[in-house]
């Protein structure tokens, strides 16, 4: 018990790095997102195929196979990161696929009648997108875009293989030289992420609630 | 033509296998009110759709103000911008209160100040009725007084025409009313509108003129009083008997 009270220090800390992680990945998923899912909507078929195209391949490639083609991929063609930058990478282009995919969800229960306003109002593709489509396809995303986003906090853990030093990659080398704790130190790492993830899930039903549009 | 706002010149459309519009010649004059009747069906919303090109059209042309309807891109934008529609389901943005709703289109499409732009909205909505309401989301607000909301938003562009889709047939009866005596008071300044409405009462109080569609034609062209005292037709006579009783 003492063992694990002592290693405790060390494992919060490593959960810094697994919080910064989320939240750059996070943002940077969101942007990709709406970027893609906007391309997605769009009336130009190339930058739909593309679209397509990126959704189909990275969405259903293991996240750990998006992680080595990062990491080791980018370096061959003389692209050098940090490990946490190529992790950040690895997670956004994962991450964005899906978050596009909701997102796309989102716009299409806009009713088709608020779009035929906008642009008869003389609004360009990019301002119905800005200004109608885009607000509130967010709004009515938001439950579903938290799920996305907590599986985006548990699978920075994929990082601790790529030499990044977050929370599972901390807890794995205090399970080595603590042998005698392992199932405490295991125990501990998954309440922090449970506990983490609550917070989360609290931050979003609040974000909910501020988004509701009544209808 | 040289004073028509709106031409439609040899018009058609296809659904599929369906001819939604055969050979459709219309034109609008600056300042006309033009009811557009007809049973469901015969295409008269979809040709009111084709003028700002919410609908594409297989062949014909449609000028607006002498120039022919420009492709998808910034020059339908602004050509939309100026020829504002007005839609049966409102259409109000709901993540927008209706102040919001009036002034987004003045904002980012005239690049008018926020504070101008607000200031017209508020005077709009007090034309159409609904001053007290410009906070509300449009949920919060009765089918009818969506409507006006929707026509404050369609005159904040100052167009120079107003197509009227079906304005008053998603309407509570009791609420009806009230969306037509704000388009009558429009007509009466002056505004060119084309209005497709199954309001008979409207038609021959405010139209200068009635278009009857049927089957994705244009059957008769007259007066209101002309059209409703002695159509010309067997299938606008039916049509008047079956709406009239």
């Amino acid at each position: 018990m003492n063992e694990l009270i002592g290693a405790l220090p060390i494992l919060l800390h490593a959960f810094v790095t697994t919080l910064e992680l989320t939240f750059l990945a996070a943002l940077t998923s969101l942007v990709v997102g709406i970027i893609a899912a906007a391309m997605r909507v769009s009336p130009v078929p190339p930058l739909r195929w593309a679209v397509s195209v990126y959704v189909r391949f990275v969405r259903n490639t293991p996240l750990t196979i998006v992680f080595f083609i990062t990491v080791f991929g980018l370096p061959q063609v003389g692209i050098n990161f940090s490990f946490f930058a190529f992790a950040l990478l690895a997670l956004t282009l994962y991450t964005g696929t899906f978050v596009a995919e909701t997102l796309r969800a989102g716009i299409q229960a806009i009713p088709i009648g608020q779009i035929e306003a906008a642009r008869a109002t003389g609004l360009t593709f990019i301002q119905v997108l800005r200004y109608v489509v885009l607000p509130q396809a967010l709004r009515s995303v938001v439950p579903p875009l938290a799920s996305v986003f907590i599986a985006l906090f548990k699978n920075t853990s994929i990082a601790s293989a790529f030499g990044v030093a977050e929370a599972i990659g901390t807890m794995t080398n205090m399970v080595n030289v603590h042998s005698t704790i392992v199932l405490w130190v295991m125990g501990a790492t998954a309440i922090i992420y449970i506990a983490f993830a609550l917070l989360f899930g609290r931050a979003f039903a609040w974000l909910e609630r501020k988004a509701l549009i009544v209808r | 033509m040289p004073d028509s706002l709106i031409v439609l010149d040899k018009v058609n459309k296809w659904f599929g296998g369906l001819h939604a519009l055969r050979d459709i010649n219309l034109s609008v004059k600056a300042g006309e009110v033009v009811v557009v009747a007809g049973p469901s069906g015969s295409g008269k919303s979809t040709m009111c759709r084709t003028i700002n090109r919410l609908e594409t059209i297989d062949n014909g042309t449609i000028f607006v103000n002498g120039e022919p309807l420009p492709a998808e891109g910034r020059e339908l934008a602004k050509l939309r911008s100026e020829v504002a529609m007005v839609f049966q389901q409102f259409n109000l943005f709901s993540h927008l209160n209706i102040l919001d709703n009036v002034a987004l289109g003045p904002m980012k499409v005239r690049r008018q100040p926020k504070a101008e732009a607000h200031q017209q909205a508020r005077d709009l909505l007090v034309r159409v009725g609904i001053g007290d309401q410009a906070e509300k989301y449009p949920a919060q607000l009765s089918g009818g007084q969506q409507q006006r909301a929707a026509i404050a938003r369609a005159l904040a562009m100052r167009p120079k025409a107003i197509l009227f889709d079906e304005p008053t047939s998603a309407l509570d009866p009791e609420m009806v009313n009230e969306v037509l005596e704000v388009m009558t008071q429009l007509a009466r300044d002056g505004m060119t509108m084309l209005v497709v409405t199954h309001e008979m009462g409207f038609a021959r109080r405010v139209a200068h003129r009635v278009v009857f569609m049927d089957t994705g034609q244009i059957v008769e062209e007259a007066p209101p009083e002309a059209f409703f005292t002695n159509p010309q037709t067997e299938r606008a006579r039916d049509f008047l008997g079956k709406i009239l009783k």
